[in-house]
């Protein structure tokens, strides 16, 4: 019986009492989903730390392989993005779904610059014999470490250019019902939640570039 | 209480639909909690089964029924199977995706769509695991520990790692659902300290599922990264160190042995309520206990590495922690036991299971105090004293309060009863043939029979026969109890909405409930367990 006057708001699903009760929710289950993602970049994060605490020559040698320049262009190209999809949540928010969806295809469009950039620098990686196993080849003492230093960059690199990839999937698929519903009324939430997942795999790079392009020898 | 029972024309969420598509594609959290069982149940009888291989083998000291190799891989997939696709998974996903939304007045968790979608991961993840059983299976011991999952097994590792992996974004999500159901869902009035006591071990148990479950998928990731590309992260013959892999494992693994122990911590405070007809004593320090074994549980897993090169003052550390851990538990069961003091008893078949619970836990937990301790853990360490320590709580703890619960709770979700003679008669077999099976393990552990091994001197054989002699009571309990439930399923008497007297949302709705829950609108007026005051009229 208490479900009868809202069963009609089409926003609202069937579980929920009020639209509130679902916004809350919606948001509080991604943040938890977050808080999971933190502890899972958080697990290799600690293994790169440790190895680099035992092999610190290798890793400040190993850092020198990878291209700051290029890490840097990257780190603008999706601080941009992180820029655009906050745009995007606002004009949502505003109802104005030209511009919403004007700001998500920059954000995808840098997204998938970040990518084509990131391709470039793992094929340089692979000519130069860098990627960890058989074809691995480093002159010099620190062979063990240095093929550490880059198993780990792969790993975590790659982890996150998958989050990348899933970020312009689930972008596109967000456009595809921003465009289809453009004529009426819609739930700013699921931009907002997009938007919070956008943000998460912005700041992972933000520690990632740091972390494996720019501290080399420095002790922390 | 007159059994009433409802007229064959009422919609519940059972007869709502019996099509096969209409279960596979169902959002409704009850019918989810089915699937989980379904499911579960075929993955339980996987893993006992391996279970009584390793027992035959073990009846004699010689290697005669499986070879070294054999063994090996029987007592990793015994542990793969139970734990990852049975134990984490069960009293969460059956009983809490089938109770929590009833016990809080909720029509459905938060997110019924990710709900599904957590089976199928579920069953994704144990596809890849039987997979992996059926390409021969795995021999590295249910830890993954490099080397053996590294450079040393020429097994499927990773079609195992990746069931686990897949298997854990299913619990993940469980997780998720149930951290937000409980935060955003309760009905009017229903305040934290209302709750039952389920809700907030199904909290805890979620909490420890977000925070933990991601670091094991990223270290079993990382040993199937080693083994498909060569890099050596956890060899260290190229750099890596194995004991990082061990810190990484145990730092989700311990917590998750309280994803295990806490919900079924959490039907023995309903069942012991409903069957004292009293409230829980000191129902907030129940509740508060919870949480605290949720957090202090993940600041104790370096007491698996007491042996491992660990430095000293590490191991002090956390022989002092796990000691610490052990007090919210001593304090539920302090206070189950207050609650029966001076209650009206019902010796029913789930006071039966509770008691069980009871007696079997408190063995596992103080044992636990022994293996806590450096000096007695470096003589116990990797023998059957461990083996039989974490059976107690895994089993006589986790599975016996998840049978427990079934029981308990079966009238409601099926709308039938079980016979009780039977019930009651499971509950005696299963203690006693659990008893026989482990009790034997410790007393072989402290002799210093090692565990994993398939061969033994001939001076441990009696206790090895009594033991294997109590595996096949257990299965022979095991087998009985589901066949008389899933009769009962059927041909049971139909079971009244509140067979036991209980309180709690989830009688006052009909057996089996209508998909929504409720037919009006829920509003919580009285504390949990308000039994006293129920003399004469409804509340």
């Amino acid at each position: 019986m208490s479900t009868e006057t809202q069963e009609h708001d089409p926003l609202l699903a069937h579980q929920f009492e009020d639209v509130e009760q679902q916004t809350d929710s919606y948001v509080l289950g991604m943040w938890v989903f977050l808080v999971t993602e933190v502890l899972f970049f958080g697990g290799m994060i600690l293994a790169f730390i440790l190895y680099r605490n035992m092999y610190f020559p290798a890793f400040a040698e190993a850092h020198q392989k990878l291209d700051w320049r290029l890490g840097g262009v990257n780190t603008i190209v999706l601080l941009t993005s992180s820029f655009t999809m906050a745009m995007a949540v606002w004009a949502s928010q505003k109802r104005d779904y030209g511009k919403q969806l004007m700001f998500l295809t920059i954000t995808v469009l840098c997204a998938l610059a970040f990518l084509v950039i990131k391709y470039f620098e793992y094929s340089a990686k692979f000519e130069h014999h860098l990627v960890p196993g058989t074809n691995f080849h480093f002159d010099g003492q620190n062979q063990n470490g240095v093929q550490l230093f880059f198993g780990l960059y792969f790993a975590l690199t790659g982890l996150h250019g998958f989050h990348v990839l899933v970020g312009v999937l689930v972008i596109g698929v967000l456009m595809f019902r921003v465009w289809k519903l453009r004529k009426q009324e819609q739930d700013y939430v699921p931009t907002e939640l997009v938007g919070l997942y956008w943000h998460f795999v912005d700041i992972v790079w933000i520690f990632l570039y740091p972390m494996l392009y720019l501290l080399g020898g420095v002790h922390i | 209480m007159s059994a009433v029972a409802e007229p064959k024309t009422e919609k519940n969420y059972l007869n709502v639909d019996y099509s096969i598509k209409s279960w596979l594609t169902t959002l409704d959290h009850k019918r989810i909690g089915i699937l989980y069982l379904v499911a579960i149940t075929i993955f339980f009888m996987v893993g006992g089964f391996m279970a009584l291989l390793i027992r035959t083998e073990l009846a004699t000291p010689q290697g005669d029924l499986l070879s070294s190799d054999q063994y090996n891989r029987a007592f990793t997939m015994h542990g793969v199977v139970l734990i990852f696709f049975f134990l984490l998974p069960s009293t969460p996903a059956v009983l809490g995706n089938f109770l929590l939304p009833i016990m809080i007045g909720a029509r459905d968790v938060a997110f019924p769509k990710l709900n599904l979608a957590s089976w199928y991961a579920f069953m994704i993840g144990g596809t890849l695991g039987v997979i992996s059983l059926v390409l021969g299976g795995i021999d590295t011991g249910w830890t993954f520990y490099a080397p053996y999952s590294s450079n040393f097994s020429n097994t499927p590792v990773v079609w195992a790692i990746a069931g686990a992996f897949v298997a854990g974004f299913g619990n993940i999500a469980t997780a998720v659902n149930f951290i937000v159901t409980i935060h955003k869902m309760r009905a009017p009035g229903l305040t934290w300290f209302r709750l039952p006591l389920f809700v907030w071990a199904q909290y805890a148990t979620a909490v420890i599922g977000v925070l933990g479950t991601p670091v094991i998928a990223i270290t079993i990731f990382l040993v199937a990264f080693e083994r498909l590309t060569g890099m050596g992260i956890f060899d260290p013959a190229r750099g890596g160190d194995p004991i990082l892999m061990q810190h990484l494992f145990w730092f989700y693994s311990h917590p998750a042995v309280y994803i295990m122990i806490l919900p079924a911590m959490g039907v023995t405070s309903e069942m012991i309520a409903a069957a004292s007809q009293k409230r829980v004593f000191g129902y907030e320090f129940v509740a508060f206990s919870s949480l605290a074994i949720a957090i202090i549980g993940f600041l104790v897993w370096g007491h698996h590495l007491f042996v491992s090169g660990q430095s000293v003052f590490a191991g002090l550390v956390f022989s002092v922690l796990t000691f610490i851990v052990a007090i919210p538990s001593a304090i539920k069961t302090f206070n189950w036991v207050a609650t029966m003091y001076k209650g009206n008893l019902q010796m029913n078949t789930p006071m039966f299971w509770a008691v069980a619970f009871l007696g079997l836990f408190l063995i596992g937990g103080l044992t636990g105090l022994f293996l806590s301790s450096l000096a007695t853990d470096i003589h116990l360490h990797d023998t059957y004293f461990v083996v039989a320590h974490f059976h107690y709580i895994m089993v006589g703890g986790a599975i016996i309060g998840f049978i427990g619960g079934l029981h308990f709770w079966w009238p409601k979700i099926t709308g039938r009863m079980y016979p009780e003679s039977w019930g009651k008669a499971g509950a005696i077999m299963v203690f006693t043939g659990f008893s026989l099976t482990f009790l034997p393990q410790f007393v072989l552990g402290q002799l210093g029979m090692p565990r994993r091994y398939h061969t033994y001197p001939e001076e441990f054989q009696i206790l090895h026969v009594l033991s294997t002699g109590g595996a096949y009571l257990l299965g022979f309990a095991m087998t009985t109890i589901i066949v008389y439930l899933a009769w009962s399923a059927k041909y049971g008497k139909p079971a009244p909405p509140n067979p036991w007297k209980a309180k709690g949302l989830e009688w006052e709705t009909p057996s089996p409930p209508p998909t929504e829950n409720f037919t009006y609108k829920v509003v919580v007026t009285e504390p949990a367990y308000n039994y006293h005051k129920d003399s004469g009229g409804h509340h």
